[in-house]
This record gives C-alpha cells, structure tokens and sequence, in this order.
C-alpha cells in the first residue's frame, strides 16, 4: 500500500479479534494518535490473519512487527513507545511456545514461516472493505486477463491444467467440473459459491471472506465467465454476520467498479451475484439441498442424475464451487497452470487449507502445499499440543471425516493418502486431541450432530444412525455389550449403502476410524466399564484425597449440588449420590493442596464423614496393621 | 392494512424463491415467527400456511415462540466440544435453570446451542446477545451473568 506515513498499524478485525475488543483498540489507538498530534501513522484493520488464537492481533509497518493479546491499556504504550520513541513494544511480542523465545517479526514466527499461502494470500494483510487495497494486490487482474485475453475453452484448460481439485471435500476436479457445464445449451445458467461451511469445527472460508471477500468474488466471476452463467448465488452461514456484511459492501463496490454486473470491463459478459443466507441446516452444504434452499424449499437433497451440471438451480444447468476453490482461481489465471501444477502432490495439486483447533499450542488458519506431513502441521506450525502433552488423535473432515491415531503422523497429507487411512481431506478441519479426549464420546459427539442434521428423507441415515447412537450413549453409559463393536460395523455398512447423500453415506465414518485405532478404548468402556479419559460420566468418580485435603472449603463452595461436606480443617468428603460430576471442585481445589482427583474404575478408600485433617494418615495405617 | 411486517414484506417481490430471506427478516424485526407473521406471509408470497410452516421448520434457525430479552448461545461445535464446550453448556443451564430452546420464567433469557460460530481457535465459545465470549470456563461463566444482572439492575 503506498503511503507516505512512517509507520501503518494494522489492527485485525476479524470475528476472533472482534470478540477480543479489537474493533475498540483500533479507536482507542485513533484518539491517541489524534490526541499526541502525529501525523506520521496511519491506522487501518485487517480481516483474519487465522492466528486468533493470539488475537486481538496488530501488525505495524515499517518490518511487520507483531503484536499479540493486545488490550486497551496497551494502547498508550504502544504510541508512546513504539511511535514516538521506536521502541517497539517486546511484552506484546509472540512467545513461541516451545522455546519460549519473543519473537518480534511476523515472517520469523513459526506458525506463519512454513506456510505457502496462496488462497489465504491477503488475509491479514488488506483492508477487506476496500477495493483499492485488493487492486494493489494484483486484485481482478485475473478477470481482465481473462475477459481481454480468453476463452471460456481456454480457462476451462487453464483451471484442468492447474489440476486444482474442489476443496469443499469431495476433491472432483474443477476445470471438469466446469466443462460439464459449459457443453449444456441454455440460455440461463448459474454460479453458485458454496459458503455454507457445515463443518461444526472450522472457519476457513469464515475468514476467507471477511478477510479477502474480492477474492471469492473474482473467482466466481471467471467461473461464471467460463461456464457461460448470468447470475449467480453465495450461499452462506447465517451465523456468520461479520463475512456477510463484507462481502454485501465488496459486492457493491466491485459492481461500482463494473468487475461485476452488466458487460463488465467493457466486454459481452454479464454477471449478477446474490447473497443467500443459509438457515441453519448442515445438510445444505449438499449442493442439491443447497439449491432447494435457494428455490425457497425444504433443503432436502435429491437423486442424481441429473446432476447439477445439465439440471440444477430452476432446473437450468448449474455449477457449485466451495469458497477456497474460487479463492485459487485467480491466482492460477495470473500465475498460470503450470506455476500451480509444480506445487503439492502428483494427484493433489496446491495447497489445503486447515483450520486447525483442539489441544493444540498454536490454533489457526494454516495453509500449506498438498504433501505435507501430519506432524509438519501439528508441531512445526502448530507448536504441538498444548502444555506439552502427548498426542493423541488428530480428526479431520468433521462429521464426514475420521479420526487418526499417532501413528498416522508421519502421513503426506492429500485427498487419496487421508482416505486410505479412513479420514478425508474434507473442508478444512483439523481438531487435535489429547488423552483428555474419549473416543467413544468424540465418535458419540458427531453421530449425535449427523443424526440430529439428517434431513430424514432416508430411512437408514434416519433410523440407523439412531441405533447406532443409542448403542454409543449404552458404551457411554456403561451398559455396553460385547456383541456392540460387530452391531456397530454392521449397521455402519448398512448406512453406508441406504442413504441417498453423503451426509449419511459417510456418517459412520467418526465410528469407523475410532473402532479402527482406538478399538481398546471402546473395549475399556464394555468390559471393565472404565473411560480412560476419563470423560464419561456414568464411568468417572471425584474424590478428595484425605491425605492431601487441608479443609480450606472451596471445594464445598464451587459445589453447584452441594454434594461436599467438612468444615474448615477438616477433610471433606464428596456424597458420591449427590455428584453431578460437574468437576467444579477439581476446577477450583488450590493448586498446591491438588486434593481433588477423577478416577475410572476404581474406587478410592476415603473416610465415611468429614475428619480433623491429619487424622486421616493415622486410620489408614492402623488398619494396614 | 399495514401490519409491523409489511415494511419487510414490501421490500421482497413475491416469489417463492423470497420465502427463506422473508422468513429471516421477519425474525429478525419479531425475535420470532408467530402465527399472525406466518399467515400474513403465507398471504403476501401466495403459498399455503402449511407449507411456509414446513419449510420454517426445517431450517433451525427459525423459532415460533417469543424468544427472552437475552439470548445466551453456547458452541457445541467441534473445537468448542473437545475444550469444555458441554461444561459451559451444563453451567450456563444451571445458572438460568432453563435447557436449550427454553427461556426462563421471567422472560429475560433464552438458551440455544449452536453448531459452531467460526471462533473455533478461542474455544469454547459462547454468544450472549451479539457478543463472542471466548475461552469460557463455569466460573466465567457464573461471573458474566451475574455482572450482567448486576448492571441491569444498577441501570434500573
Ligand atoms: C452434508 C454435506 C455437507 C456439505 N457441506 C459443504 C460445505 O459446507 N461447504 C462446501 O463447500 N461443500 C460442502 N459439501 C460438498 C458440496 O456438496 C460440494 O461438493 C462442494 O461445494 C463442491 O465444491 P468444490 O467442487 O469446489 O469442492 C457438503 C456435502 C454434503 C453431503
Ligand atoms: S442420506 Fe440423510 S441427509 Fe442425505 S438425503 Fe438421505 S436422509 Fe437426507
Ligand atoms: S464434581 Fe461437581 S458436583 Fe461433584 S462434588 Fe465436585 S463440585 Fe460437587
Ligand atoms: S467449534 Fe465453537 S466456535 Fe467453532
């Protein structure tokens, strides 16, 4: 961005950083400049940089200097310091959280360092409600080219060239896609942008576009171009108003611009786009129920063929593409197919985008070529797992996708390497999980979600997800039977083979793959009806350990049930009928008495009624004797 | 007749394809879909009653009953899940001694869940009103509602 301003200070506002204050920062900020009379900075926002984690975020030109956490109160020393006397400000800076080092510069942290971002190019780095700032960056560039230079043949090459893939998961390839559509005769078709972002877990394409919404707008723009549609739909999350409102204010200003509506840049081509809020429904990320909801209808999918290519939306042949594909596309226009082909694996092109969450030290947005290895991703980017701890699971493609063990780790990420292994590429999310985690509940949580989200048209996704879940909440619950694993990979098939779309044809996945690796864990649950997380509630127990309990009472009052008895100094006892096992007092119990433990399957010798504390040793050792 | 709706009406031409985007905007004026919203609606785009009422209803977002001055939503999305999400969900529900999909006696706060609101990495979350609560725990939970009574009251 050219400016004759010292210094420019980004502040992030996308929805992480928003929830941290950070639209309040920037204003803060702004009176301070304002009020010390500068006129050397500038201040503007930012969409996403996807480490929001660490949010609310600032970066500061010259040399991108990193600001982490920030508050309020860091404002005047942020000006005073960093601005008037250069002094950047080091307690604001990123501690890595494995070697404990500040580090100052955005390029030298190691979440950002191995990550190659093309679809995430801009994010963090615009002003995502102004077009000027995406034009600088080579923005609509790859629609000029295009409208001046090519045919819809020759960006449908261009795309297959590219050997980008669909990256709303299922990975069919987009320049084939494409070309299904531009051989329909018609005179209406439509494009269609897929930001429903089902998976209850990730936010990519949440940050996508409320960080660089020109981007997909582009890329729908040329998709459209290409397949010869006048109109075309986003379709997204309506719990995702930050992402709307930037994308309604880019859509305005992009036609005000003429990139979008009638014969754009001076050429034959019209195309209009509508913004569709989804209703809450997951099922509508299928692109068949998708375009029902659009038609106003109940979003239930239906058969194909037809497919959406000859009969789609009003019956007119129709192409749907996922946010992140769309976002790639004008980067492959400018830099060409070839430049994008080199990247990734022999059948993955380019790179995937993950949202990576869970019990892991850096959570965020990553971006990195199509290849690299589970653990690159978990502990070179993501710092590994929070505290330390060992790894335990990493779960992607949300309720379509599975779960995989440690020993997957060392496993090249791509479409055909995760569904060999049983998990998918999916949409994005990466949850990493510890030994906190229980299988059976993770396998339970997102059955529960899928069953909940099927639209009830098949009797399989309807009814046999059902049985399955219930024999799940039995395990859960302790009432587990040996015969249950084979019932479960029976009615899994059958689920499989009944239902019409891929909401249950891959429901039975998180299932799946958790009897596949953690078979042991289940067995735990049926056969000595223990969880070794220690999560299932019918299988856990609190306990104060009357050795180490100093009868300070916390415990007793964080208690939401009152199930704890003692008096001060004395050690407390849990009615083990009354708990709810809300683990409050585990919560709350000073650390240094750490009295309060969860156990499975085992009960702990403990006094019947509250004692003197210290007289607890005496009993315990008499009747060893 | 003009009706508190027909302002959201009259920006919609009637067609179907408007029932969705009318059914949100009417929610969002009403806080709710009441069956003298669903009627008129189903006069102005021309389809039965019945049938706006089934399309209302298979979308989650849509509610038919008067939701409380406050609405609490708490994540059960993934990531929110596997960090304590139930937990704050459990807590919230004894706080307002309400579940999901209820509000409580004195009107002033509504429970939802919702699958995910895209925060993932400031897990677990929950939204009270339009705000993001990040990095919940019970406690801040207990402490959020309770400066909130508080300011209301001090506001009274
Ligand atoms: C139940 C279900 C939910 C889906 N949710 C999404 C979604 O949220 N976003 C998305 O892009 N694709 C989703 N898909 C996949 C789409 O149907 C479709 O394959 C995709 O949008 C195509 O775009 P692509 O070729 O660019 O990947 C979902 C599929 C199913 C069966
Ligand atoms: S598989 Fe499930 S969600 Fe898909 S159409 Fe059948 S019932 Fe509906
Ligand atoms: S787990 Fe919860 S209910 Fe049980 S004793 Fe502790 S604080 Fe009370
Ligand atoms: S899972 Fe809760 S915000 Fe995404």
């Amino acid at each position: 961005m050219p400016n004759n301003n010292e210094y420019t200070i980004y502040i992030c506002e996308g929805t992480g950083c928003v929830s941290g204050k950070s639209h309040e920062i920037r204003l803060a900020l702004e009176h301070k400049i304002a009020e010390q009379g500068l006129n050397n900075v500038k201040v503007d926002f930012t969409g996403c940089h996807g480490f929001c984690e660490q949010g609310p975020i600032a970066i500061i030109e010259p040399n991108e200097i990193f600001y982490t956490r920030l508050t309020i109160n860091d404002v005047d020393e942020i000006v005073q310091s960093h601005i008037m006397e250069g002094k950047p400000v080091e307690r604001l800076f990123f501690k890595d959280p494995i070697s404990n080092r500040s580090i100052p510069y955005y390029r030298d942290i190691n979440f950002y360092r191995k990550q190659q971002r093309i679809i995430l190019r801009n994010c963090g780095h615009i002003n995502p409600e102004k077009i000027e700032d995406y034009i600088e960056r080579e923005g609509y560039n790859a629609l000029k080219k295009v409208l001046g230079q090519m045919t819809s043949l020759q960006v449908i090459e261009e795309i297959k060239q590219s050997g980008l893939r669909g990256r709303g998961g299922a990975g069919f390839p987009t320049g084939m896609k494409w070309e299904f559509c531009q051989k329909e005769q018609s005179d209406i078709k439509y494009m269609i942008c897929n930001a429903d972002e089902g998976d209850p877990g990730a936010f990519m394409d949440r940050s996508i576009m409320e960080a660089d919404p020109h981007t997909v707008i582009e890329g729908m723009t040329i998709a459209a171009y290409a397949i010869g549609a006048g109109e075309g739909y986003i379709y997204i999350r309506a719990e995702y108003p930050l992402a709307v409102k930037r994308l309604r204010i880019a859509l305005q200003q992009s036609e005000n611009m003429g990139f979008i509506g009638d014969n754009i840049l001076g050429s034959e081509f019209s195309f209009k786009i509508h913004v569709n809020e989804g209703a809450g429904a997951f099922v509508c990320g299928e692109e068949t129920a998708l375009m029902a909801s659009i038609e106003g209808k109940r979003g239930m999918p239906r058969p194909r063929p037809p497919f959406p290519a000859q009969s789609g939306l009003w019956g007119k042949p129709t192409t749907i593409n996922n946010v992140k594909t769309l976002a790639t596309v004008p980067v492959i226009i400018n830099k060409g197919s070839e430049w994008y082909s080199k990247i990734g694996t022999d059948k993955s092109k380019g790179t995937a985008v993950f949202a990576l969450t869970g019990k892991i030290s850096n959570s965020g947005l990553v971006e990195v070529p199509m290849g690299m290895t589970l653990r690159e991703i978990i502990y070179d980017i993501g710092g590994g797992l929070i505290g330390g701890k060992d790894f335990k699971a990493v779960q992607n493609g949300g309720p379509s996708g599975g779960c995989l063990p440690a020993s997957a780790l060392d496993l090249p990420v791509d479409y055909e390497r995760l569904a060999a292994a049983g998990a998918i590429m999916g949409s994005g999310g990466m949850i990493v999980v510890d030994s906190q985690t229980c299988m059976v509940d993770l396998a339970k949580y997102f059955l529960s979600f899928t069953q909940e989200e099927s639209c009830g048209k098949c009797v399989m996704c309807r009814e046999g997800t059902l049985q399955m879940l219930k024999i799940l909440e039995d395990i859960i619950e302790g009432n587990g039977k040996e015969e249950d694993i084979d019932l479960l990979l029976e009615l899994a098939k059958a689920v499989q083979a009944g239902s019409l779309c891929a909401l249950g044809g891959t429901a039975p996945n998180p299932v799946l793959t958790t009897i596949r690796y953690f078979r042991d864990e289940y067995e735990a649950h049926i056969k000595e009806k223990r969880c070794p997380a220690l999560v299932c509630k019918n299988l856990i127990n609190f306990y104060i350990l009357p050795d180490k309990c100093q009868g300070c009472g916390i415990c007793k009052r964080g208690c939401p049930v009152d199930a704890i008895s003692g008096d001060k100094r004395m050690i407390h006892i849990i009615d083990q009928n009354k708990c709810i096992k809300c683990g409050n007092c585990l919560d709350v119990c000073p650390e240094r008495f750490n009295a309060v433990t969860k156990v499975s399957g085992e009960k702990l010798q403990v006094p019947q009624e509250p004692i003197a504390v210290g007289s607890w040793q005496n009993s315990e050792s008499e009747e060893k004797l | 007749m003009a009706t508190t709706i027909s302002s959201v009406l009259n920006q919609h031409s009637r067609d179907r394809r408007n029932l969705i985007p009318i059914l949100q905007k009417v929610q969002e004026k009403e806080k709710y879909l009441s069956p003298a919203s669903i009627s008129e609606i189903s006069g102005y785009v021309g389809i039965s009653e019945n049938d706006v009422y089934s399309v209302a209803s298979f979308y989650s977002q849509f509610r038919f009953t008067k939701p409380g001055e406050h609405t609490v939503k708490v994540c059960l999305g993934t990531a929110c899940h596997v960090r304590g999400g139930a937990r704050v969900l459990e807590t919230v529900e004894r706080e307002l001694k309400i579940k999901p999909g209820e509000t409580t006696a004195d009107g002033k706060y509504s429970l939802e869940t919702v699958a995910c609101i895209g925060a993932c990495a400031l897990a677990p979350t929950m939204v009270l009103d339009n705000e993001v609560q990040r990095s919940m725990t019970p406690q801040k939970v207990v402490d959020l509602l309770k400066s909130r009574n508080k300011a209301e009251n001090d506001a009274k």
